[in-house]
């Protein structure tokens, strides 16, 4: 059997091989990190997207709205690689280290979170206004439509937005093997880029797609789940 | 009998692209306590947007709407929030919680104001009884007909024991079978709880069915109002006309007026006194005059008959008046001639 695999596989990739296991880790310890502190500040965010604008549940200053606009627009637009350098000396300041897989979080949470309030922001809005209107006139207060009404009723639409959320933060945290971040990332850059060795940054590549068909479909099973509109045949009545 | 709803020189205009337009001008509505009030009116109106003015979900620019002897345009957005409650709505659309069940919606107001569990949940399926619902309680609105969710919205709206309940073309998006059975559930709620009821509906047989008085409302104003039979016997304005007798005028499925313009055409009117069958058949046997029916559309309100009827009189002379001077007699019916 090992023969099999030496006479198959490459020296490289036998090499890389042992290391895999504590690369993937890596690759998903700084992806959910950075997608849950990019919720945590991109889900108030994207709800003041709605509720703040002009006619919405809790009118802001329009140019609080313009400035809140701008920034998330500003962030969006910057490539990922090019913010990734930019943030660094702050990484440096925070964590007190501007290499490795720790450093590589804070870019990826100010890359993602912008993206995070857009998802929220989007799922938000497909909350069918006469409802919003009924629970206007049961009395809620705009608290109370956020939490009771907008967000249950948007749940669906919430989960499969974090599934791309997830998926995108994911391949980003691959970039992050250009500055040192750990992670399938490193082990494609490191050995494709610098060494071509294309065999090696395949296999990565490889695990990188699998996760991600992983955390999609783990995903689409949720939403679909959570979807109460859905008319699940197996439920009775 | 005491006004539940009043409503005094109340004026909406909307701004949309720097012009201002008009909703409601000069608004002065009573509503009484216990009475199902019906507002009726072609689409763009007003009428939804005057009762959305009722519970300020549209704030009026000028005027004063008083609500249980609460002046509600004159509240804090708190305090105006806490008197909504005791006025439900209920929707076209329904506006269900789509991801909660069905109990969960009805048990949603009850939520707001902190119920407790258990006594919440007994008194959702209470209210699910009454409108008898209570084997879907589990269901989602996804399970439901349109019927079985406007029952479900109608739980909700009475779940707080509100003095008001407003229906916004609440039967609309119904079936004529379903919306009969929507209103009789809304009637009934009227008299087992002694809710008030304003329903919005461009639609007569709406009012017909259920409703005390009615107000018409066209282009932004009220053009007519009263107790639902006044109205409809004798309607005043042209839009009531037409909502009520909308084959009267133009396009008569029967006969064209102008191809049988050599004879007479009458309208005779019932407002509640006979029926109509007899008084054809009579004016046949009695006075042997043969009449053409050239159309009719006749009602039964509370037991009665109600609405028109066009004659095409005889072409001879003699004959026709002999019909007129019959018809003229009977008690309860109206004859006026239709000009050419």
């Amino acid at each position: 059997m090992i023969e099999f695999l030496q006479n198959f596989l490459s020296e490289d990739i036998i090499k890389v091989l042992p290391t895999m296991p504590k690369e993937i880790y890596e690759t998903l310890y700084s992806a959910i990190i950075s997608t849950v502190f990019a919720y945590i500040i991109g889900l108030p965010l994207g709800i003041l997207l709605v509720v703040g604008e002009k006619g919405g549940l809790m009118e802001l200053p329009s140019g609080l709205m313009k400035i809140i606009d701008l920034i998330v627009n500003f962030l969006r637009s910057i490539p990922f690689l090019i913010l990734m350098i930019m943030v660094l000396p702050l990484s440096g300041v925070i964590f007190g280290t501007r290499i490795g897989t720790i450093a590589s979080l804070l870019p990826l949470i100010i890359a993602a979170f912008p993206f995070v309030a857009r998802m929220v922001e989007s799922s938000l809005r497909e909350v069918d206004k006469g409802v919003i209107e009924a629970s206007q006139s049961m009395g809620c207060s705009p608290w109370q439509i956020v939490t009771k009404v907008m967000l249950p009723e948007s749940k669906p639409s919430l989960f499969s937005g974090a599934t791309i959320s997830l998926t995108t933060i994911l391949s980003y945290s691959a970039m992050a093997g250009i500055i040192g971040g750990g992670g399938l990332g490193k082990v494609a850059i490191n050995y494709g880029l610098y060494r071509y060795r294309f065999d090696v940054m395949l296999l990565a590549v490889i695990i990188l797609v699998i996760l991600v068909q992983i955390f999609q479909s783990i995903g689409l099973k949720l939403t679909v789940k959570s979807d109460k509109r859905i008319l699940h045949r197996k439920k009775g009545k | 009998m005491e006004d539940i709803i009043r409503i005094e020189g109340m004026t909406k205009t909307f701004r949309l692209d720097d012009k201002d337009i008009t909703a409601l001008s000069e608004i002065d509505l009573n509503i009484q306590k216990g009475e199902i009030f019906g507002i009726i009116g072609l689409s763009g109106a007003g009428k939804s947007t005057l009762v959305r003015c009722i519970n300020l979900l549209e704030k009026p620019t000028e005027g004063t709407v008083t609500v249980a002897g609460q002046e509600l345009t004159s509240l804090s957005e708190k305090d105006l929030r806490k008197a909504r409650k005791s006025i439900g709505m209920i929707f076209q659309n329904f506006n269900l919680l789509m991801q909660r069940t069905v109990l969960d919606n009805v048990c949603f107001p009850l939520e707001l104001e902190n119920m407790p569990k258990k006594q919440m949940r007994e008194r959702g399926m209470e209210l699910l009884k009454v409108v008898g619902l209570e084997d879907k309680a589990m269901a989602y609105p996804a399970q439901l007909s349109g019927g079985q969710k406007q029952r479900v919205a109608i739980a909700r709206a009475v779940a707080n024991n509100p003095q008001v309940l407003l229906c916004d073309e609440a039967t609309s998006a119904l079936d004529p079978n379903t919306t009969r059975s929507i209103l009789a559930l809304i009637k009934e709620i009227n008299q087992s709880m002694g809710v008030t009821v304003v329903v919005i509906t461009h639609e007569m047989k709406v009012i017909e069915q259920i409703c005390h008085r009615v107000a018409v409302i066209d282009k932004s104003k009220i053009v007519e109002l009263g107790n639902v039979a006044d109205v409809f016997t004798s309607p005043k304005s042209e839009i009531a006309r037409q909502l009520i007798m909308p084959k009267s005028d133009g396009d008569m499925p029967f006969a064209s007026i102008a191809q049988l313009k050599d004879s007479r055409v009458i309208r005779v009117v019932f407002d509640g006194g006979t029926a109509y069958e007899p008084l054809i058949a009579s004016l046949a046997i009695d006075r042997g005059v043969k009449v053409n029916i050239l159309g009719a559309d006749t009602k039964n309100i509370d037991g009665k008959a109600y609405g028109y009827m066009l004659l095409g009189l005889p072409k001879d002379q003699v004959q026709a008046d002999r019909a007129m001077v019959y018809i003229k007699s009977q008690d309860g019916i109206h004859v006026e001639e239709v000009p050419e």
